[in-house]
C-alpha cells in the first residue's frame, strides 16, 4: 500500500491564507472546503487529503497521528503545548500579536493584576517571568468587557488592529509574542513519511519566500 | 448532580490508567514470556528491581522531566522521599554499576510496570508495562549494533508490521553548542526549537546571541538534517568545519548504518541530525522505532555512558526499552481464547487421572461445578469428557 498524507486545516482565515500556499506545492481541494459539509476532503492528489477541525484542535489531531501535517497558530501551540510536534515552516499567515491589554497605565501599578484571557498558560508564564503573579480568569470570548465590568484588571488577547480594544477604550500595553500560522509535522510522519512530506514543506517554504518578496517590492 | 445520573463511579479507573483483561491479558502475556526468552537467548539476564525505592536513587544521572513524571511519597521508616518508578532504566544501571559490579560486558533485561504522573503522548496509558534490554561495559559501536538489532528483533516477534528506524546522534549538537561556545541558557532553549526542528526560530536565536561562523552555520543546518541516508552525506559536507568530536560523531553514525544495512536489510533507516531526545543524560547514537499508524514512537534507546558514575563506578551503557502494551496492541497476531475440556464433578480416580494426564499435556481442563451444567459455552468449552464402556473419552459439545 502507498503512503498517504492528512493534512488538518480549520475554517476561516487559516483555510483561506493556506489554500493559495497548498496550491502552488500542487495541492487543490477537489471540492470548495467553505461549500462542503464534509470533514474529510479528497484533493486533486489521490495521496493526499484534508480533514478540517477547530483551530484549537489541530495540534492535538497531529499529534496524535490523526494527521500528519497541519496548519495551527502559533498562539495556539504556546498555549496547549506543541510537545512532540516539529514546526518547521512559518508560513507568515493569519499574523497578529498576543497582547495585554487594559486601560491606559494600568499595567504598572497591579503587584497581582487580575487577567482575563482564554490563554491561561500564556499568560500564567509571561506574569512569572516578570515576577508577577496574575489571577487567571479563563474566559472563551468578549475579552474586552472583563475590564469595562470589573471583572479584570488586564486582559491578554490577540490583537489585530486594535481597533476593538480602541472602540472600549482599552489599549495595548505590551506584546507578548508574534503570532502566525505554523506548520505543524507528527513526528513518526516525519520520519516515516519523509519521502512525501519533504517536497511539500519545500514547496510550500518556496511559496512563502515567492509571496514575501512580491510583497516587499 | 441529578439523581438521574448513576453516582456511583467506584469501579472507574483514573485516567490514563488502564487494565487487560482476557483473552488480551493471556495473549500479553504470552507474549511478555516471548520477548524474555529472546532476550535470554541473546544472552541477556533478567532482573526484577522493586516497584519503590529512594527517589534519589531513581533520580540521579537522569533527565528532569523523568521526575515530574514519578509519584513520590515519603518512607514511614526512613523520612526519607521514595518515588514509584516511572522508568526501570536507572534501576538497570543502578544494578550494574553497584549491585554486579563484573568488569566485562554485562547484558540486562527487565520487564514490569511503571508509573508516570502525566501520559507522555495523547492517549497513552500512565502505567505501561515496560519491557527494555540494555548493555554495560563496552564503548564501541558494536554494541550499540546488537541493542539495535535487538529492539528491531522485539518489534518483529511481536508481530509489529514494517518498524522504521530512526537514527540521531547527541555527540553532534553537543560539539557544536561547545564549538559556538553557547551558554547553558542559550543551549537550551537552541536545543528546544531544534526539538520542533522550527528553522527559522533557531536562526533569529543564532542572530540574537551573535554566534560566530562556522558554528553559527552548522547549527542552523542542524534542523533542516533530516531525511534518507542522503542525509549522511549532506551532513558531511555542511558540518565539514565542525570540531574534532563533532566529526567522530558523525563516523560513529555512518559506522552504525552501514552495519545496520547488512543487519536489518529490510528495515527503512531514517537519520535525524536534530533528533535530541533525552538530550540530558545520553551521550552517543539515540535510535527510536517507529511503526505505520502509530504517531508517536513504540521503542526507543540509546547510548548513556557514565551514568552510573553517580552509583560509584561509571561505565559505558547503551539500551532501548518500550512499553509491552502498546507493542500488543500494534500487533498484528490473532488473539483467541484457549478452547477448554468440561470434566464432570465426579470422585473417579481414572477421570482424575485422565484429568491431571491432559493437563500435562498443556490442555485445558475445567472441572463443572454443581448446577452450571448448561454453562459449557460460556465457559469456554468445544469439548467435554464422557464415560463410555471402554473409559473416559473426550467428545465434541455439539452446536
Amino acid at each position: 500500500m502507498g503512503q498517504t498524507l492528512t493534512i488538518a486545516l480549520s475554517k476561516g482565515r487559516i483555510l483561506e491564507d493556506t489554500l493559495p500556499l497548498l496550491a502552488s506545492a500542487g495541492i487543490e481541494p477537489a471540492e470548495d472546503p467553505d461549500a462542503s459539509r464534509r470533514l474529510v476532503l479528497p484533493t486533486n492528489r489521490a495521496e493526499v487529503q484534508l480533514v478540517i477541525v477547530r483551530a484549537t484542535d489541530v495540534p492535538t489531531y497531529v499529534a496524535h497521528g490523526g494527521a500528519d501535517l497541519g496548519v495551527a497558530g502559533k498562539d495556539t501551540l504556546l498555549e496547549h503545548g506543541g510537545a512532540g510536534l516539529y514546526e518547521p515552516l512559518d508560513l507568515g499567515i493569519a499574523r497578529c500579536r498576543l497582547m495585554v491589554a487594559g486601560y491606559p497605565g494600568t499595567t504598572e501599578r497591579l503587584r497581582r493584576p487580575r487577567v482575563a484571557t482564554k490563554f491561561v498558560n500564556i499568560s500564567r508564564r509571561y506574569f512569572a517571568e516578570q515576577g508577577r503573579q496574575a489571577e487567571l480568569i479563563k474566559l472563551y470570548g468578549s475579552m474586552e468587557l472583563a475590564p469595562i465590568v470589573g471583572l479584570a484588571d488586564l486582559i491578554v488577547d490577540l490583537v489585530d488592529t486594535g481597533n476593538t480594544l480602541r472602540a472600549n477604550g482599552l489599549e495595548p500595553l505590551a506584546t507578548i509574542a508574534p503570532i502566525s500560522a505554523r506548520l505543524v509535522v507528527n513526528r513518526a510522519a516525519m520520519k516515516m513519511k519523509h519521502r512525501l512530506i519533504e517536497p511539500v514543506t519545500r514547496a510550500l517554504g518556496e511559496a512563502v519566500n515567492e509571496r514575501d518578496r512580491s510583497t516587499v517590492e | 448532580m441529578s439523581d438521574n445520573f448513576v453516582t456511583d463511579t467506584r469501579w472507574l479507573l483514573p485516567d490514563g490508567v488502564d487494565e487487560v483483561l482476557p483473552p488480551q491479558a493471556g495473549a500479553l502475556e504470552a507474549l511478555r514470556r516471548q520477548v524474555l526468552g529472546l532476550y535470554d537467548s541473546w544472552g541477556y539476564d533478567l532482573v526484577m528491581p522493586p516497584t519503590i525505592e529512594y527517589l534519589d536513587a531513581l533520580l540521579t544521572g537522569v533527565a528532569r522531566d523523568l521526575d515530574v513524571q514519578t509519584f513520590k511519597l515519603t518512607d514511614q521508616v526512613s523520612g526519607r522521599l521514595m518515588g514509584v518508578r516511572a522508568d526501570m532504566t536507572p534501576q538497570a544501571a543502578r544494578i550494574d554499576a553497584h549491585q554486579l559490579r563484573r568488569d566485562c560486558p554485562v547484558r540486562l533485561c527487565y520487564t514490569g510496570t511503571v508509573l508516570q504522573t502525566r501520559p507522555e503522548g495523547p492517549a497513552t496509558s500512565r502505567n505501561p508495562l515496560q519491557v527494555g534490554a540494555e548493555l554495560y561495559g563496552h564503548t564501541g559501536i558494536e554494541s550499540d549494533i546488537e541493542i539495535i538489532a535487538l529492539m528491531i528483533e522485539t518489534l518483529r516477534r511481536a508481530d509489529v508490521s514494517e518498524p522504521h528506524l530512526d537514527l540521531g546522534h547527541v555527540g553532534i549538537f553537543r560539539g557544536l553548542a561547545e564549538q559556538a561556545q553557547l551558554d547553558a541558557a542559550t543551549e537550551s532553549r537552541l536545543w528546544e526549537a531544534l526539538q520542533r526542528k522550527a528553522a527559522s526560530e533557531v536562526d533569529e536565536l543564532l542572530a540574537e546571541v551573535d554566534v560566530a561562523e562556522p558554528a553559527r552555520h552548522m547549527l542552523s543546518s542542524l534542523a533542516l538534517l533530516s531525511g534518507g541516508t542522503e542525509v549522511l552525506a549532506e551532513a558531511a559536507s555542511r558540518l565539514a568545519d565542525a570540531d574534532e568530536p563533532v566529526r567522530r560523531a558523525l563516523a560513529e553514525l555512518n559506522a552504525i548504518a552501514d552495519a545496520l544495512r547488512a543487519w536489518l536489510p529490510d528495515v527503512a533507516i531514517h537519520f535525524d541530525l536534530a533528533e535530541l531526545r533525552g538530550y540530558q543524560y545520553h551521550t552517543g547514537v539515540v535510535f527510536a522505532a517507529f511503526v505505520p499508524g502509530y504517531g508517536e514512537e513504540i521503542a526507543r534507546g540509546g547510548r548513556y555512558d557514565d551514568i552510573g558514575r553517580v552509583f560509584g563506578r561509571g561505565r559505558p551503557a547503551t539500551g532501548f526499552s518500550c512499553d509491552l502494551k502498546t507493542l500488543f496492541n500494534r500487533s498484528e497476531r490473532e488473539i483467541t481464547s484457549p478452547a477448554a475440556i468440561a470434566a464432570p464433578w465426579q470422585h473417579d480416580a481414572d477421570l482424575s487421572r485422565y484429568v491431571g494426564e491432559l493437563r500435562q499435556t498443556g490442555e485445558r481442563v475445567i472441572w463443572l461445578l454443581p448446577g452450571h451444567e448448561h454453562e459449557l459455552a460460556a465457559m469456554g468449552c468445544d469439548r467435554r469428557l464422557v464415560c463410555r464402556t471402554d473409559g473416559w473419552t473426550i467428545e465434541a459439545i455439539e452446536g
